[in-house]
């Protein structure tokens, strides 16, 4: 169930979620913080990314936002003719949604990175590859936050 | 303040060629946001390691451009298929001009 709400939320942020929130289905925040959906279409080229491929992993539930792990696979044979490019990732909720760009070549193997990010309350963070072919894919993942981590 | 050593850890130096190797790497940073207030009420200029950057003889394999979302002592971790012995080569460049440096050999048999 949580994943099914977390792919409807993903495709809110993507702007592709017309028919499913008119469904009344939609569970969370009510719009976003910031202009992360800009930020989205300026890395894609105003492409709406299809949902699959990468695979976001983060806490559902993290106690300080200061430092929030998270760890982002694409799955990519890494090869010179197939390979991820880019992989963007957004926050929804802090007070500038870009959190990291990524930038792989095929000597890296395999697409992936991990790293602790601030997240200044409950929202969704985004991250975006962009595939050697030009195509684009997403996850999105709803982390809450219980004491938040922007400084403030 | 003193240039920070970075921490880094690959998984192993002595591979046969196919292998990925893991790397992670740790470095001790402030990450100054741009948004905190000091004690008088004053805003802290941001100051943060804006690139993190891995090099094999010196072909980029994987770069992190970094905006003030990423935690303080930033934590990064990827990996690397190198085809022939190297060395790989990690770089961190901060918003005041600072460069750290550290590299790692490797070897592929």
């Amino acid at each position: 169930m949580h994943v099914d709400l977390t792919r409807r939320q993903a495709l809110a942020v993507a702007g592709a979620a017309v028919a499913m929130l008119s469904t009344g289905a939609f569970v969370g925040p009510a719009s976003a913080a910031n202009d992360a959906r800009d930020q989205l279409l300026a890395f894609t080229g105003g492409v709406e990314p299809q949902m699959g491929r990468v695979a976001l992993d983060m806490p559902e539930i993290a106690e300080n936002g200061n430092a929030v792990p998270m760890n982002v696979i694409v799955d990519s044979p890494m090869t010179d003719e197939d390979h991820v490019r880019r992989l963007m990732i957004l926050a929804d909720g802090n007070p500038s949604p870009a959190v990291a760009t990524f930038h792989f070549s095929p000597l890296a193997g395999v697409a992936q990175a991990n790293t602790r990010i601030r997240l200044g309350g409950t929202q969704n963070v985004l991250a975006v590859a962009e595939m050697s072919d030009g195509s684009f894919f997403m996850d999105v993942r709803e982390v809450k936050v219980t004491i938040g981590g922007c400084g403030g | 303040m003193s240039t920070p050593r970075p921490r880094i850890r690959l998984s192993a130096t002595d591979i046969s060629a196919g292998e990925v190797i893991d790397v992670r790497t740790l470095i001790s940073h402030t990450m100054e946001t741009g948004n905190r207030r000091d004690g008088d009420g004053n805003l802290v200029p941001r100051n943060i390691i804006h690139t993190f950057r891995a090099e094999y003889d010196g072909e980029v394999v994987f770069e992190a451009a970094m905006e003030p979302a990423i935690s303080a002592n930033p934590y990064m971790q990827f990996n690397v298929a190198p085809r022939r012995s190297g060395t790989l080569r990690l770089i961190w460049l901060t918003d005041d001009g600072l460069e750290i440096t550290a590299e790692e050999a490797i070897t592929v048999s």
